[in-house]
């Protein structure tokens, strides 16, 4: 139908109707961010940045909340599609929305606490934030291929601008740019994809595609599966899995550091969120095509992302392939793609979330502290902030425990329940290489962690006195209150606080008390 | 009221997480009060837990408290679960009581100390651990506790880590426990392999029909663990090195209740020793032993707190004594009394040593009755309790072994009966070096380092210890069922297992008067050579002083050829082997490094290039399954 020809004949336009409740928390972050840029043209407040950051973080709260009660909705009364059947709200989006609530929340309180320091200061680092996690909230329930990608690009437009946010420096720039340039390729592939599957099924339609794959068999299904190795694509550069994954160490290190918890949280869990979908929803039927793959690019996800993150020498590099190798166990939930799998995945990826964000606010204070800018922090500038920093490093260090899968964390069951899934579909060669993955990649934790509570010599602490007037002071703080008691670091900002606190609270409590989590991510099902 | 049990538990860790972070700021006594209150509520609250156990009909005191699911995976359920019977909760009442008194008197003790606060941090997730061990559910949960208590008593053992003798006790006691702790885990795997469950409800009413094998292995095993915890025969060696911690860690930790978990494990796992005639034979004969050497040892130590601590090595070895001849309630009875009166006699050796200002040597005491009255008197309420000298608690609970020994094997009782003449006598040379005879102390010291009474906070617990001491034996007095209410209470516990010997009263008024003769010629033998002298060799050999060397062997034999073999571990296996693996491993990420770096170049166009590539394969690898 011409839209325009329709639009000239009068005739009144049908539109869909839409169940706003449904989708309050796309609209609130939407409204948030356009709030907080239209306060700042009335007021010109650039510099009490507390206000906006409080907006930005009660639309969060608002989102999570909202999305829960959605949840609640739907196991009352199943799950429905809204908007014209475009989008889904089923148990799976909304703990995705949930998910991306709480990747926000942590984001805006460590970008309050120390980003407007290395960059300018006022509502638009807030207002991206919020317009990105809407893309990653519409790609998280798209039921349409279309508003997928829509939701791929509102969320990567966004994250282009945020990965160059401290314009002065060239290393974030460069980031931004190469982040930019390879987006946009894949977003081609994604493109592409997606026009080869409308030509092959006759739909974007999620729905309608699963449905029309179930009924019929294509005599010629070549576009088809080369269609949806282009989305594999598209979606596998976001997630970054091997082969897509070149960019990551770059842009990881390049961009600042809340923006790197951001996208190794919610952009992971959006475009996870919408393979998951894709493919085990639209594509179920083409199993036996994509499971091969899958396998490789899973098996060579976790080898390459632990056995690089050893060798690196940069934080935030490291972090980076450790992330790729997180994100391969993720892969695996999709690979086995059992009901109970698909609940492991996205039970990693909430735990991957939390400690992520966690870890990397924790290094980008320790940076802060350190007087260290973007990028430069080495694992060897760790060594000793044990005791100079001990609540920052308690907290990295119960994350990075974690992250290797520490007992009585987050971390430990997700990669367990993962593994028992791998174990229960009898592909045992793939656990052991995941058993292996998991070993090579906690001697980095492991070295991280003790190199922390690693003395310095003395000699080494007065070189560094000497050098740089900004670290005596911190030193000369050491040596006051030289013991082994925790103490409140005065100098930790309240926001980096509660966003470290709640990072570790998470870890630690669904740790200990893992069931209710474990139930919501295993309650969370898809839309059929 | 039984549903208050989680908050017993809850309660000192409560303390230990407000302590950890706000102990500083509290200070002294702030610190110290928070601690005592929160496991003096514990104990409050434990005593309405027990009003609303007892007021179930015997037989279904146990109460389960599935706390919550921590998680479940397919069919794997890992619960975090309380058990609470008459056992567990008679060692939630002492364990509380005996450890808020503690507390209290570690305020006066430590108020001196510069990291008073953190002493108190210990001191309170000890106490969790401890409950933690007593009420956990299941195998692993009492593990838990296990540990906690054994990581608490080292870093509580090496409080003050500036000596190097209790840093190095401290690991001690660390590795020792290790080779307990294998036991444990290995009892516990048997467990799971024959029974299908870790839950002591599950396990505790399935053990019927378990051969005679697989009960005596696995109750082995789980001795194995409690003779590192319990400082038996051949691993008793670190208790006696555990006495460089603070004194109030020494009563509580190292007499009253952590060295008891052994016994606790023993009496919680008894339908397993019920089953097995060996091992039980073999607890009772390693038992009696303990006792003997421990006695033995006690007689020639010069520092007050190594003859404690050898007399506590004996006194368990007497509550082994008791769980291998079947008399478990006795064991146990044993357990609460001792820990009243051993408390008392450590923290009243604590009072001497905090007066004498870190005096700890015996020959350099005497004649402190009379500056240190409160002290002086409570310790001898307590030198009697031990020595068994009827009406003291001592005398019932002792007795009540004794009996049970003969019943099974005159030749047990005859070994526990020199060991009991043995420990009247040490305790009351110790008694008589440290108040009595002429003072050894350099007396033309300034007016303020005479020796003084320790503060009200200190002697008070010592007075209602003392109180205990003395009429602890009413728990269980042998005249009739009425008034043996430990049995009754305990008697469900047991039921599997057999009854306990059976002793006839005229054998028991016998046994009984045997007892009082041996106790007071016990007491009469330590008045005549120790009240007013203070050196005499002969009694103080050599070979006893160093407890027959065993200890010394063991730092030939393994301390010694250990560290020379982890020397050259180090050599051969690190710096060869692994150092080697690490370096291949190296070399080979290195070498694929640097074609993984032509391939992280930095450039975008490599990248796009990489990700086309990778497309590409995919593709290709896609229309050969293509059809048509």
């Amino acid at each position: 139908m011409n839209l325009v020809a329709t639009v000239l004949s009068g005739a009144p336009i049908q539109f869909p109707s839409i169940s706003y409740s449904s989708i309050l928390p796309e609209v609130v972050f939407v409204g948030a961010a356009v709030l907080s840029m239209l306060l700042v043209a009335v007021l010109g407040q650039r510099d009490q940045t507390y206000g906006y950051t409080g907006l930005g973080v009660a639309a969060a709260l608002f989102g999570g909340i909202w999305s829960y009660h959605l949840s609640q909705n739907v196991n009352a009364r199943g799950a429905y599609a809204v908007v014209g059947g475009s989008l889904a709200v089923d148990g799976f989006s909304t703990f995705f929305m949930i998910l991306t609530s709480v990747g926000v929340l942590i984001t805006l309180l460590l970008a309050e606490a120390y980003l407007y320091k290395v960059s300018h200061r006022g509502p638009e680092f807030v207002a991206l934030t919020l317009l990105s996690a809407t893309g990653a909230m519409l790609m998280e329930s798209a039921y349409d291929l279309l508003v997928l990608f829509i939701g791929l690009e509102i969320l990567s437009i966004s994250l282009y601008v945020m990965v160059s946010y401290t314009t002065s420096r060239r290393v974030s720039k460069e980031s931004a740019f190469k982040y930019f340039i390879l987006g946009g390729f894949a977003s081609a592939l994604f493109l592409y994809g997606l026009a080869l599957v409308y030509g092959s099924t006759g739909s974007t339609n999620l729905g309608n595609i699963a449905a029309f794959l179930s009924k019929n068999t294509l005599t010629s299904n070549g576009v088809l599966l080369a269609g949806m190795v282009l989305i594999l694509g598209g979606l596998g550069f976001k997630v970054a899995v091997v082969p897509f994954q070149f960019w990551t160490p770059d842009v990881y290190q390049g961009a600042p550091t809340s923006v790197t918890g951001f996208m190794s949280g919610v952009v992971k869990a959006a475009g996870f969120a919408a393979l998951l979908r894709v493919f085990y929803f639209a594509f179920n039927t083409l199993r036996a095509d994509w499971q091969p793959v899958l396998e490789i690019v899973a098996i060579l996800t976790l080898l390459v992302g632990a056995v690089l993150a050893v060798v690196q020498s940069d934080a935030k590099r490291t972090l980076a392939y450790s992330s790729i190798n997180h994100a391969g166990f993720i892969l695996l939930g999709l690979y086995v793609a059992s009901a109970a799998s698909i609940g492991d995945s996205l039970y990693y990826l909430f735990a991957y979330t939390v400690m992520s964000s966690g870890t990397f606010g924790a290094i980008s204070m320790i940076a802060h502290l350190e007087g260290r800018t973007e990028g430069t922090l080495s694992l060897a500038d760790l060594r000793g902030i044990g005791r100079k920093y001990p609540k920052i490093a308690l907290t990295l260090a119960i994350l990075l425990l974690a992250q290797a899968g520490a007992p009585f964390t987050i971390g430990f069951l997700a990669k367990f329940s993962v593994l028992s899934s791998v174990v229960e579909a009898h592909h045992y060669v793939i656990a052991v290489i995941a058993m292996v993955s998991v070993v090579i990649a906690a001697v980095l934790y492991l070295r991280v962690t003790l190199s922390m509570y690693t003395p310095l010599t003395k000699d080494a602490e007065i070189d560094r006195v000497s050098t740089d007037p900004e670290i005596s002071l911190g030193a000369v703080a050491v040596r006051v209150d030289e013991d082994t008691d925790l103490k409140v670091d005065a100098k930790v900002p309240v926001a980096a606080g509660l966003a470290m606190g709640l990072s570790v609270a998470m870890t630690v409590g669904f740790g200990l008390y893992a069931s209710p989590l474990v139930q919501f991510a295993s309650k969370a099902f898809l839309l059929r | 009221m039984l549903s208050l049990l989680p908050y017993v538990v809850g309660l000192p860790l409560g303390g230990f997480i407000v302590l950890l972070f706000f102990g500083r700021r509290l200070g002294r006594p702030g610190a110290g009060v928070i601690g005592s209150l929160t496991v003096g509520a514990a104990f409050v609250l434990s005593v309405f837990v027990y009003i609303g156990l007892l007021s179930r009909p015997s037989g279904t005191r146990v109460y389960v408290d599935r706390l919550y699911t921590w998680f479940a995976a397919g069919s794997l359920h890992v619960n975090v679960s309380l058990y609470l019977d008459p056992l567990s909760m008679t060692m939630v009442l002492f364990v509380t009581g005996v450890a808020f008194l503690i507390h209290v008197y570690s305020i006066g003790y430590m108020s001196h100390d510069d990291r008073f606060h953190q002493f108190f941090v210990y001191l309170n997730l000890f106490v969790f651990s401890m409950l933690v061990l007593v009420v956990g559910g299941s195998i692993p949960l009492t593990f838990l506790g296990w540990e906690g208590v054994g990581t608490c008593s080292y870093f509580l053992i090496a409080f003050w880590f500036e000596r190097p003798s209790a840093a190095s006790a401290g690991k001690k006691a660390f590795i020792i426990n290790r080779i307990g702790d294998a036991g444990f885990l290995l009892g516990a795997f048997m467990v799971y392999k024959y029974f299908g469950s870790l839950s002591y409800s599950h396990i505790l009413s399935h053990t019927a029909g378990t051969s005679h094998e697989v009960a005596t292995w696995i109750s082995l095993l789980f001795f194995v663990a409690a003779v590192g915890k319990s400082a038996q025969i051949p691993l008793f060696v670190w208790l006696v090195d555990a006495m460089e911690g603070p004194t109030p860690v020494s009563a509580l930790i190292h007499a009253a209740t952590m060295v008891t978990a052994g016994v606790f494990l023993m009496a919680r796992l008894n339908p397993f020793l019920a089953l097995s005639k060996t091992t039980s034979m073999i607890v009772a004969v390693v038992g009696v032993a303990t006792a003997l050497l421990g006695a033995t040892a006690a007689t020639s130590q010069s520092d007050i707190k190594k003859v404690l601590a050898y007399s506590t090595v004996s006194q368990l070895g007497f509550m082994f004594l008791g769980i291998g001849t079947g008399a478990y309630v006795a064991a146990i009875f044993l357990m609460v009394t001792h820990a009243f009166y051993k408390a008392l006699l450590f923290l009243g050796a604590g009072s001497v040593i905090h007066g004498m200002h870190d005096e700890q040597d015996l020959k350099k005491m005497g004649a402190l009755r009379r500056f240190m009255p409160v002290t002086s008197v409570t310790f001898v309420v307590g030198w009697l309790s031990i020595a068994g000298v009827p009406p003291f608690s001592g005398f019932w609970s002792k007795g009540d072994v004794l009996d049970a020994a003969y019943v099974k094997s005159p030749f047990l009782w005859v070994v526990a009966i020199v060991a009991a003449l043995l420990t009247a006598y040490y305790m009351g040379r110790e008694t008589y070096l440290t108040f009595y005879g002429p003072s050894r102390w350099s007396t033309d010291e300034r007016e303020e380092h005479k020796p003084h009474e320790s503060p009200k906070v200190m002697t008070i617990p010592l007075v209602v210890l003392a109180a205990l001491a003395v009429l602890g034996g009413a728990l269980n007095l042998p005249f009739g069922v009425k008034l043996e209410f430990l049995s009754k209470w305990l008697a469900p516990v047991f039921a599997v297992s057999p009854p306990p010997p059976h002793v006839s009263t005229s054998l028991e008024l016998i046994l009984g008067a045997v007892d009082t003769l041996v106790a007071l010629g016990g007491v009469g033998l330590a008045t005549s050579l120790w009240r007013s002298r203070w050196v005499q060799p002969s009694l103080e050999p050599r070979v006893l002083q160093k407890a027959y060397y065993i200890d010394s062997i063991y730092d030939k034999a393994f301390a010694v050829s250990g560290t020379k073999l982890a020397l050259e571990t180090n050599d051969v296996v690190d710096r060869k082997v692994i150092d080697g693996a690490v370096r291949a491993v190296t070399a080979i990420v290195a070498g694929v490094g640097v074609y993984a770096r032509k391939l992280q170049s930095g450039y975008v166009r490599s990248y796009a290039l990489a990700v086309s590539l990778g497309v590409v394969v995919l593709l290709g690898y896609m229309l050969t399954r293509a059809s048509g």
